[in-house]
């Protein structure tokens, strides 16, 4: 397969049909290292529907996964998390009875500590790491607060760093914005700014100026198909893309509502 | 003190107070020490998997009773020693726990609890027809008295003794578990197992694990209770023995190991001790005490907290 050949995340005519719906039909996408992509659509496109296929959280009726040029399409979500990628959930999905130190203490557990050690000792480097997530997502002084009581912001800061906690190579964020404040939401571009380079980030979001300042590639879902793929500017610019998202009648500009002073990315 | 510490005393109070009692209790009162001590290391074993793991199993009788058939089929046929029956009852219930857990855990929710249902059942129903060995609807008689190192435990007091310390043997290694991370990652299953999934742990294996662990300690207690009772019937391992146990640690308060133990204390009591004067009515005394707990007592009674220090919260979000 060569759409699979150089990206460490990619899928080839994948297709899940949730009875008569196809959610997700024939989309092909790859994500080469250090990608920065972001994936949009109307409500309704199959956006969640792609994530869970390429994590693993659901099967796909037809087409292949791969990572790393590996056909990955038959593991179960443990399995492909094991080989390196990571995801936030859209519904924040943390442990809730825990601390927030102790959900990004079990996440990392795994690949730092021993998950299976029946004995109650902790290698130190746990600790240290915790603590470096915890401060990577400013919740350091929330470390001792059950995730339970923690506000909507903080938890879906705690899930980046849950999520972050392994280690993986490939991200998938679900709508990482979703109901932040504003201040919230700068200080989780911040963050995602942050990252390694060589991490490979694919995200969903429904804020397009933040899809805008983030992503180097976005691509649009439309009823299950990818409508639009390319730069910024080029989905920014297209018809289509408008057409889907309000109609043939709409006449009203998207991207630049009212506002003539919206900053342009490079 | 920190908390653990003052736990940690509560803990050696109770054990000396147990300690203590066969001096003080009649021999009818100390045999049912020992029984109360053996259905308590039971419901401990069963709050591993409903209260740590989350998984309500209701069939955790066929490992308590698999384990009260080996050890006294070795009493009978190999040893009287203790230890040597005891381990036989552990590997008894961890070998029909794997059998049992590997299909089990693949499922979830009410088709679990169903699973382990029939489990209970298929294993009794072996008991009842495999006459050679179980001694089928008779049960396995006349059990000799255990010896412990050459010593012969055949008096009450002696036997109470082991059985406290057997108890807290098992305990010390619950708790164990509990506190590595082991236990935090079955915790980790409990509150959100598809995020669990998602960070890369292989969840069948872990809830497998924990599915052995409490069917090889459960096959403790049962042990101990063959070795007490002298006696093993089919109604130690089915429906008559899975239920009762899940009420006690209900009860008593799930992911807190002494609440199933008071739990475990309770429903003995109710049910061999009361119930006989109470004109065979135990259970139903045990229906209205567990209806009131449910209502009352959200969390079981090991949720009530006297004065200040609240204890750490048990999630609402499985």
């Amino acid at each position: 397969m060569t759409a699979a050949g150089d990206a460490v995340l990619a899928c080839t005519g994948l297709v899940r049909t949730f009875g008569a719906l196809r959610a997700v039909d024939g989309v092909d996408l790859a994500l080469p290292a250090g990608a920065r992509d972001a994936l949009i659509g109307p409500n309704g496109a199959g956006k969640s529907t792609l994530f869970q296929l390429l994590t693993g959280g659901l099967a796909p009726s037809a087409g292949k996964v791969w990572l790393d040029g590996r056909d990955v399409t038959r593991l179960s979500d443990a399995r492909r998390a094991r080989l390196g990628i990571g995801q936030t959930f859209q519904h924040s999905s943390l442990f809730l009875s825990m601390t927030a130190a102790d959900n990004v203490a079990l996440a990392a557990e795994r690949t730092l500590g021993r998950p299976w050690s029946p004995v109650p000792r902790r290698p130190p480097a746990l600790g240290a790491r915790v603590d470096q997530l915890l401060g990577d997502v400013d919740l350091l002084d929330r470390r001792d607060t059950p995730a339970a009581a923690l506000s909507h912001g903080e938890r879906r800061q705690l899930e980046v760093a849950v999520a972050l906690a392994p280690a993986p190579r490939v991200l998938l964020l679900d709508e990482p914005a979703a109901g932040l404040s504003p201040a919230e939401t700068a200080r989780l571009v911040a963050l995602i700014q942050r990252l390694p380079p060589e991490i490979t980030l694919l995200f969903v979001e429904h804020d397009l100026d933040l899809v805008f300042r983030l992503a180097t590639r976005v691509t649009v879902l439309h009823l299950g198909k990818v409508l639009v793929s390319g730069t910024p500017d080029e989905v920014r610019d297209s018809a289509e893309v408008q057409e889907a998202y309000l109609g043939t009648g709409r006449r009203a500009d998207l991207f630049l509502p009212a506002a003539p002073a919206a900053p342009e990315p490079a | 003190m920190t908390a653990q510490a003052r736990r940690r005393l509560a803990w050696l109070a109770a054990l000396a107070v147990l300690a203590v009692a066969p001096l003080v209790l009649g021999t009818y009162a100390s045999a049912t020490l020992s029984r109360i001590l053996a259905f308590a290391l039971f419901a401990a074993s069963l709050d591993l998997l409903v209260g740590v793991t989350g998984l309500p199993s209701l069939g955790h009788g066929a490992y308590f009773g698999t384990g009260a058939y080996a050890a006294g089929w070795v009493a009978i046929h190999v040893t009287r020693s203790g230890p040597v029956t005891l381990v036989a009852a552990a590997v008894a219930g961890a070998v029909v726990a794997a059998i049992a857990g590997s299909v089990a855990v693949r499922a979830r929710g009410v088709f679990f609890l169903m699973l382990t249902l029939a489990v209970g059942e298929i294993v009794e129903q072996i008991a009842q027809s495999w006459q050679s060995v179980t001694g089928g609807s008779d049960g396995l008689y006349s059990i000799p008295s255990t010896e412990l190192a050459g010593i012969s435990l055949g008096d009450v007091r002696w036997f109470c003794w082991y059985a406290l310390g057997v108890f807290a043997a098992g305990m010390a290694v619950l708790r164990c578990i509990g506190g590595a991370p082991l236990g935090q990652t079955l915790r980790g299953i409990r509150d959100n197992e598809p995020r669990m999934r998602a960070l890369g742990y292989r969840t069948y294996h872990y809830k497998l694990a924990a599915f052995v662990i409490a069917g090889a300690i459960a096959g403790v207690a049962g042990g101990l209770l063959a070795a007490q009772q002298r006696l093993v019937t089919p109604a130690d391992l089915g429906f008559a023995s899975s239920v009762p146990v899940l009420l006690a640690v209900i009860i008593g308060g799930e992911a807190t190991w002494w609440g199933p133990c008071l739990g475990a204390a309770i429903v003995v009591i109710l049910r061999d001790v009361l119930g006989p004067s109470l004109g065979g009515h135990g259970s139903l005394v045990l229906g209205v005490v567990f209806v009131a707990v449910v209502f009352l007592l959200p969390g079981g009674l090991a949720r009530i907290r006297i004065g200040a220090g609240a204890g750490p919260a048990r999630g609402t979000v499985r």
